[in-house]
C-alpha cells in the first residue's frame, strides 16, 4: 500500500504491463525518475525517448501499425505542444493509444497558479480526447479503463497524473 | 538534381520485400512499386512526423527493412528525430530525404537556408551508422546496392528536382494509390497484425 495520496510507480508500471505494452514513448518531466528507474530495469520495456513531445505520436503510430503496443508519458505542457501530431498521426490513423500525461500545476482544483494546469483540460476537450484524473494509487484502476476504451474505440485516451508535484513515491 | 521517378526507378529492383514509407514520393511509386501490400502511403498525416513514424516501425519490425521516403520540408520541422533515430539504431532502417530545397505543394517556396544545409553531415553527426549525399543518378545507381545492405540505420540525402504544384487543393490529381485506411490494413494483413 503506498503513502495516502500519491501514486505508487509499482502500481502504474504494473497495469503497463496488465495491458501488454512493449515500448514506452516518452519525454521525461522532473517527477517521473522512480518510474524511469523502474522502466528501464524492466526486459520487457523498451524506453524510446523524444526530444520533443510532438515526435512520440507519430513513433507511437509507427509502433502500433507495425504490431507493437506502445504507451505515450509526457507532461501536460508537452501535450499541448504536440496538438498537431495528436490529430494527424494517432487520432487521423485511429491509433489506440494511451497517453499518461503529468499534471502539472494541478492543484485539486484549488487556486490554480500555472497556465500549464489552466489549458490542460480544455486542451483535451478541444481535441475530443477522453481522459481520467489518477491522482493516488487508489486510483490506478482508471488507467485500466483507459486502455481498454482506446482499443474499444481505436483512438487516444489521456490519463492525468494529479501527483505531480508530490513525484512518484516508493 | 535527379527526377524523382527516376531515383525511384533506380531503387526499386533493390527493395528486396522491404516495407517502404512512401511520403511525397507515392505519386510515383505507386506507379513502380509491385509489392503494394508492403507499401505504406499515408499521405502527410502531421509534417515533421514522418521519420519518428518510421523510426517506430522499425523497431515493432524488426524483421523487416523499413524504407523511408521522406523530404527536406518534413525532416526540417523535426531536426531531432535524427537524434532519435540515431539513439534506437535500427540496423533495419534506411532514411532517404528528397531534398528539392522547396516546398513544393505550396507553391516552391524555398525551404530555411534551402541550398546550404548539409543534411547527411547532420545525420551523421547525430549518429547514423552512415550517412550518404548524391546530386546525380549516376552516382545513385552505382551505390544503392550497397546502402540496402548496410546495416541501419542509414541515411541518404537526395537533391531531386522540384514538382512544384500550384493548382488549388481541390483540383489536384489525388496522390495516394489507396486510401490510409486501406494501406494500414494492407500492410498489417500482410504480416498477419492484429493488435
Amino acid at each position: 500500500m503506498s503513502a495516502e495520496g500519491s501514486l505508487s510507480p509499482e502500481i502504474v508500471l504494473a497495469e503497463m504491463k496488465k495491458h501488454g505494452i512493449t515500448h514506452v514513448v516518452w519525454l521525461p518531466d522532473s517527477e517521473t525518475n522512480w518510474l524511469y528507474t523502474l522502466m528501464k530495469a524492466d526486459p520487457t520495456i523498451t524506453l524510446v525517448p523524444v526530444p520533443r513531445e510532438g515526435l512520440a505520436f507519430s513513433c507511437a503510430a509507427g509502433l502500433h501499425i507495425g504490431g507493437a503496443k506502445p504507451v505515450i508519458l509526457i507532461q501536460n505542457t508537452g501535450l499541448m505542444e504536440s496538438g498537431d501530431s495528436m490529430r494527424g498521426w494517432t487520432m487521423g490513423l485511429n491509433i489506440p493509444v494511451v497517453l499518461i500525461v503529468g499534471y502539472r500545476g494541478y492543484t485539486r482544483h484549488g487556486v490554480n497558479k500555472d497556465t500549464a494546469a489552466t489549458y490542460t483540460e480544455p486542451f483535451l476537450h478541444a481535441f475530443h480526447i477522453q481522459y481520467y484524473l489518477v491522482e493516488n494509487s487508489e486510483d490506478a484502476p482508471r488507467i485500466s479503463v483507459a486502455f481498454e476504451e482506446a482499443k474499444k474505440n481505436q483512438r487516444p485516451v489521456a490519463i492525468l497524473v494529479g501527483d505531480e508535484y508530490h513525484g512518484f513515491n516508493r | 538534381m535527379m527526377k524523382m521517378e527516376e531515383l525511384l526507378k533506380v531503387f526499386a529492383p533493390h527493395r528486396g520485400d522491404a516495407i517502404v514509407v512512401s511520403g511525397r514520393a507515392n505519386r510515383h511509386w505507386d506507379k513502380i512499386s509491385t509489392l503494394k501490400n508492403r507499401d505504406l502511403s499515408l499521405g502527410d498525416p502531421a509534417m515533421g512526423g514522418h521519420a519518428s513514424f518510421a523510426l517506430g516501425l522499425a523497431l515493432a519490425r524488426p524483421q523487416n527493412k523499413v524504407v523511408l521516403f521522406d523530404s527536406e520540408g518534413d525532416l526540417q520541422m523535426s531536426l531531432s528525430s535524427l537524434s532519435m533515430v540515431a539513439e534506437q539504431q535500427p540496423k533495419n532502417f534506411v532514411h532517404f530525404v528528397l531534398d528539392n530545397e522547396c516546398y513544393a505543394t505550396t507553391g516552391g517556396q524555398p525551404v530555411p537556408n534551402a541550398a546550404k544545409i548539409a543534411y547527411d553531415v547532420i545525420a551523421k553527426g547525430c549518429g547514423y551508422s552512415s550517412s550518404y549525399a548524391y546530386t546525380n543518378l549516376e552516382s545513385f545507381q552505382v551505390n544503392v546496392k550497397r546502402i540496402m545492405e548496410e546495416p541501419g540505420p542509414v541515411f541518404v540525402a537526395m537533391k531531386i528536382v522540384p514538382e512544384i504544384e500550384n493548382l488549388p487543393i481541390g483540383q489536384r490529381a489525388p496522390r495516394l494509390g489507396k486510401t490510409k485506411e486501406q494501406a494500414i490494413a494492407d500492410l498489417r494483413k500482410e504480416f498477419g497484425i492484429n493488435n
